[in-house]
């Protein structure tokens, strides 16, 4: 069969105005269905007929899923909420500050019109090789192209790579890792609520996945408790350009630290594996020290450990390490503005 | 400097409102009743032989309507003639629109046309391509190794003109060491001058390489064509970047005679060089809809683009060049290799060696050369080919002398500046002399960038960091070619006194198809709300027009404007003259009237005149023709003769030397060296192009070049994984061209506003210079705040500053193409 690209072919398309008639949808066709929310990740997928579903499921149009909310005493942010509403809400804005710059770092502002935060944290990996449709291990075939001498791999995995050296793409993922949220899914069973760290997987457990969502699940919101409204944020991504582009790599940490000593940190990469990564041992380790220089330095040191760098993303090292680094210590601003 | 009233002002040009209220009409926007779609099945290996197509079961689909295949096309024409500068370098085997042995992967087989887009997707993945795979190459090292492949079956390389096999020993190879490029047999050469005395008075001697990358032209508006036949005539909706100029093309790819094209292309969003005569692959829809008695739309999507949509060759280069203590450069010895596609060789890598002896005045230079082909898409040249890579091959070297001789980055420009009758380029055969420009103001220009950039305030921070933040400042003198000669004018006074301007200039975005007709209302004296532009599309009748490449339509479109509206003036006189009594030269134009001298009030009305143009036939309504003019522009006159007075006439104004301008670029960066992330501060330019004739589009064409530039020094790139010879980047989004918001916020322009003392009017052109500038202002001022070794390719992203700060060496392998 010769290949085409760029040219979407028929599929049966749903489009649901509520959180019920979707999952019945989803429960009715199971691995048959794909679900759409802004379509970004989607459109290239579906017109470059690699992704064949025979039903797609467009949630644009569920309002159940659009808006944010108090949720006890935190958000909770619908799963189909644009990026561009993240941004400009006042309570993100005022207690959680890092996810506000996470959003607005992610894609373009059109894309950040058009995209969701579900999509967001959902959106399958960018490795070049796995979406032109090369027959990868994550495509269902036995070979890793991105994991040879000659592969272009500057922008893969330096940690937990399983036979598939991909990475997770997304801006927002360790933003609300750092917040400690919780991902609300259903399906037609009921539902789940599950931390955000949990949410992602990497290929040793599926290497077809990025995330837990099985077939006839829906992520349906994002809740995030009131654990660190406030705290001393850091987030910043690094990429080849100022927009449009996805992380080389991107950090986000959340801290409460008194004059002495930090006293509790979550910290979290993306860009260096196929999910984003939880710092567990820098945390445990910089906890209780004072936050300076020093701790700056072995925590960078610390994040590395184990990294193991491919042929090209070599550089992947230091700017962890220098990222996490800034994350503990902070970095002074821009020079000349 | 003359007192215009419309040369040098800026107005709203009348295509403008249509672009940006989405009323524009580009190839796609169009539709014919019964129209079909085509789609192409596009090769998946970098280098193949197709031994047979089984389409059956696609035909028998539904809704399919015909299949194209390669046997079916015209056999393939000479490539066009190049832009000025660049040499004529034609060899078979030549490219066509489809092909049985693809070179490259994503190269069109065939096309089939159905009832829509997705039945004719759908009929692509049904037929069944039995491809048989040969050697390919995407790197020219690779290509140039004992043994190592060659892209095409006939060879590696062009010498003399024919494709031979070209192989590099193991010890060339070795020879180069610390990542220096290895220069094995060039078979292309120039020389100025003695070397080996320049090198003698040299104080510095520095060797230095650099690559610079191939990078797909991506213009906004894709490739795309509609094409529908009418009595015998071919209608063409396309995107091209000359309006004129394409009809002779598109005849030849069709196979039918020029006189036979119409060809519709209003607005085109963009080219960049890739366009230049409209693309081979409008032939697709043209002869399948000949196949089907049926209008065919190819709308090209953006991979295909990548493919299909032409690329700047990258050049890998070696420079040594000899410094005297001053600074003045004594020596240039320059080696270039060429990644040149799979077709044709293009003229960049000797234009690096023309555009350096022009930049920067070496007393003796050499300039080698060896193009080679790879099995990537193929190249065209793309804004100040040749131009920009040598920008970024030499300006950080200079820059590096500067710092090491304690010179000013700006004063070492200077003192090797082109001034006057500045001579570059190979000296002639015959007569053992150099060519020289029409005029220079760099040193001019160097100034007053100086000081709008406050050059001398900012250098305080140069290659200063505090904390982790990194800052420097550069500069960059980038010459290119500037405009031709010897096109036609044609333009009538009509009846109601309107003056009606015909532009066979396409409309590519950047005014001067209209910005050029300015000059034939200027030499009339007519208002501008009381002309009127015909332009974009062959049947409104339009006289023979350069290409819009090279720079060239500014200078050889007004002198063809004025050299029509000095014609028409002449008629005018004429007519006063036998109406009024008197001799011609008794009388002038001025506020719509042809009168006496010194009587404002007196003879007739531009519209009397043109009545009376239509009574007396002849030269004056267009009846009679001159003989020089081109035929096109005959066909043109004839249809428009009888409908007023006529001003037509060829460019035959002297012209002593090379026209090419100069444009000189100051930038400032910061550099987080924790990140390897950086921020443009500031950027400045100052043009060197003659005459202004549009403000608004002049500063738009510097700065929109200059982020082209940037794009090039900071994100823009080729991936190919060399194992399996395919491209990876194919889209905006992984090729990474600069968004606006990638665009530095302040950004300075001025224009030295200086006649080119070589043409009425006194405009060049400047497309192509800013590149260059943009190019290695940045790259000089990432230098200026990294070190000098930092980098010896581009684009400098953050893993390859971070790389090479913190790993000592870069992502990828010094040499590698297309990483």
């Amino acid at each position: 069969m010769a290949v085409i690209h760029d040219m979407m072919p028929a599929f049966e398309l749903f489009q649901p105005t509520s959180i019920a008639d979707t999952l019945t949808l989803l429960g009715r066709y199971r691995g048959d269905a794909w679900v759409m929310a802004g379509g970004l990740d989607s459109f290239d997928w579906l017109k470059d007929r690699i992704k064949r579903p025979r039903y797609v499921v467009d949630i644009g149009g569920v309002a159940e899923l659009k808006g944010i909310r108090a949720s006890g005493a935190g958000l909770e942010i619908g799963a189909g909420t644009t990026l561009t509403e993240v941004v400009r809400h006042p309570v993100v804005k005022e207690k959680f500050g890092i996810l506000l710059e996470a959003a607005e770092a992610a894609a373009s502002p059109q894309i950040r019109n058009q995209g969701t935060i579900g999509g967001n944290v959902s959106q399958d990996t960018r490795c070049w090789y796995y979406r032109a449709g090369w027959s990868c291990y994550r495509a269902g075939g036995n070979i890793c192209y991105a994991d040879t001498p000659t592969a272009i791999n500057r922008e893969h995995a330096i940690f937990d790579a399983d036979r598939c050296v991909a990475v997770s793409p997304s801006d927002t993922a360790p933003a609300l890792i750092a917040l400690d949220a919780k991902m609300v899914i259903r399906n037609l069973e009921g539902e789940r609520v599950v931390d955000a760290e949990n949410y992602f997987i990497g290929p040793g457990i599926d290497i077809t996945r990025m995330n837990i969502l099985q077939p006839g699940d829906l992520l349906t919101a994002i809740r995030i408790p009131d654990t660190w409204a406030g705290a001393q944020f850091y987030f910043e991504k690094i990429a080849d350009r100022k927009v449009w582009d996805f992380p080389l790599v991107n950090v986000a940490s959340a801290m409460v630290a008194n004059q002495s000593a930090i006293q509790r940190i979550r910290l979290a990469l993306n860009g260096v594996a196929a999910h984003p990564k939880r710092l567990v041992e820098v945390e445990a380790a910089v906890t209780g020290k004072p936050r300076n220089e020093q701790t700056a330095e072995m925590a960078g040191r610390l994040a590395i450990a184990g990294a193991q760098p491919l042929q090209h993303n070599g550089y992947k090292l230091p700017l962890v390490k220098n990222l996490v680094k800034r994350a503990i210590r902070g970095v002074e601003g821009s020079w000349t503005s | 400097m003359a007192e215009y009233k419309l040369i040098g002002k800026n107005y709203t040009t009348p295509d403008l409102v249509a672009k940006v209220t989405g009323k524009a009409k580009y190839a796609e926007d169009y539709r014919a009743e019964g129209m079909l779609f085509c789609k192409l099945l596009l090769s998946p290996m970098p280098h193949a032989r197709v031994r047979n197509i089984d389409a059956r079961e696609a035909l028998a689909m539904p809704g399919v309507k015909a299949i194209l295949t390669a046997d079916e096309l015209p056999p393939p024409p000479p490539p066009p003639a190049p832009p000025p500068g660049q040499p004529a370098v034609t060899q078979p085997p030549n490219e066509n629109a489809l092909t049985n042995e693809p070179v490259y992967q994503g190269e069109p087989i065939l096309a089939v046309a159905a009832v829509d887009e997705t039945t004719a997707a759908d009929a692509i993945e049904r037929i069944v391509l039995d491809l048989e795979p040969l050697p390919f190459a995407v790197d020219p090292l690779d290509s140039l190794r004992p043994n190592g492949p060659n892209a095409r079956l006939e060879g590696n390389t062009y010498i003399n003109r024919e494709l031979k096999s070209l192989k590099w020993t193991e010890k060339d190879f070795s020879d180069a060491t610390d990542g220096r490029l290895p220069m094995g047999e060039a078979p292309d050469t120039f020389s100025i001058g003695d070397l080996e005395a320049g090198f003698k008075q040299a104080d510095l001697v520095l060797d230095e390489t650099f690559l610079t990358q191939s990078t797909t032209h991506h213009p906004l508006e894709t490739r795309t064509a509609m094409a529908t036949w009418q009595n015998g005539k071919l209608h063409l909706y396309c995107s091209t970047q000359s309006t004129v100029q394409t009809v002779g093309n598109v005849a030849r790819w069709v196979g039918i005679k020029p006189e036979d094209v119409v060809l519709i292309s209003e607005f085109t969003g963009g080219g960049f060089g890739s366009k230049i005569p409209g693309s081979q692959t409008m032939a697709i829809p043209a002869l399948l809809s000949k196949k089907t008695g049926q209008p065919v739309m190819m709308r090209i999507s953006r991979e295909e683009e990548h493919y299909i949509g032409r690329a700047r060759a990258g050049v890998q280069a070696r420079a040594r060049v000899g410094f005297r203590k001053d600074g003045r450069i004594t020596a240039i010895d320059v080696f270039t290799i060429q990644d040149s596609g799979p077709y044709g060789a293009q003229g960049d890598y000797r234009n690096v060696g023309i555009m350096a002896s022009l930049a920067f005045q070496p007393m003796a230079m050499r300039w080698r050369g060896v193009t080679v082909l790879t099995n990537t898409p193929p190249r065209a040249p793309q804004r100040a080919p040749g131009g920009q890579q040598m920008n970024g091959i030499f300006d950080p070297i200079v820059s590096k002398a500067a710092r090491k001789l304690g010179i000013d980055q700006v004063e070492i420009r200077r003192v090797n500046a082109p001034s006057g009758k500045a001579t570059f380029g190979p000296p002639d055969p015959k007569t053992g002399k150099q060519g020289y420009v029409t005029s220079a103001f760099v040193r001019e220009a160097l100034d007053k960038g100086a000081e709008l950039f406050g050059w001398e305030a900012k250098k305080q921070y140069s290659g200063k960091r505090r904390g982790s933040k990194a800052r420097g400042i550069g500069v960059s003198v980038s010459p290119f070619n500037a405009g031709s000669t010897g096109f036609d004018g044609l333009l009538i006074i009509r009846p109601d006194g309107m003056l009606q301007v015909q532009s066979g200039v396409g409309n590519l975005g950047t005014h001067s198809v209209i910005d050029v007709t300015r000059v034939a209302a200027e030499m009339l004296d007519m208002p501008w709300d009381r002309c009127e532009v015909q332009f974009g599309n062959t049947s409104k009748h339009l006289p023979w027009t350069c290409v819009s490449a090279g720079s060239q339509t500014t200078h050889a479109m007004t002198r063809a404007n004025y050299a029509a509206a000095m014609d028409a003036k002449k008629k005018l006189q004429e007519i006063a003259a036998k109406d009024l009594g008197g001799r011609a030269e008794d009388y002038d134009i001025g506020n719509q009237r042809v009168f006496r001298k010194g009587s404002p009030g007196s003879g007739l009305t531009f519209a009397q005149a043109a009545r009376r143009a239509i009574q007396l036939g002849g030269v004056y309504d267009g009846h009679e023709l001159p003989k020089d003019i081109n035929a096109f522009t005959t066909r043109s006159a004839t249809a428009l003769a009888g409908t007023g007075l006529m001003g037509v006439a060829r460019d035959n104004y002297p012209h002593d030397g090379n026209t090419l301008s100069h444009v000189v670029a100051f930038a400032e960066v910061e550099v987080d060296v924790e990140t390897g992330a950086l921020r443009i501060v500031e950027y400045a330019t100052v043009a060197d192009v003659g005459t202004v004739l549009h403000p608004h589009s002049l500063s738009g064409q510097v700065f929109g070049g200059s982020m082209l530039g940037i794009g090039h020094a900071i994100s823009q790139r080729w991936l190919y994984d060399r194992q399996y010879g395919m491209p990876l980047a194919k889209r905006f989004h992984y090729n990474g061209p600069p968004t606006i918001l990638d665009a530095p916020a302040n950004v300075k322009f001025a224009a030295l506003n200086i006649a080119d003392p070589e043409t009425p009017v006194g405009a060049r052109g400047v497309g192509e210079s800013p590149v260059g500038a943009g190019y290695a202002a940045i790259l000089t001022a990432l230098a200026d705040a990294l070190g000098d070794d930092v980098f010896r390719r581009t684009p400098v992203t953050p893993d390859l500053i971070l790389a090479s700060l913190e790993l000592g060496h870069g992502s990828h392998d010094a040499l590698t193409t297309n990483v």
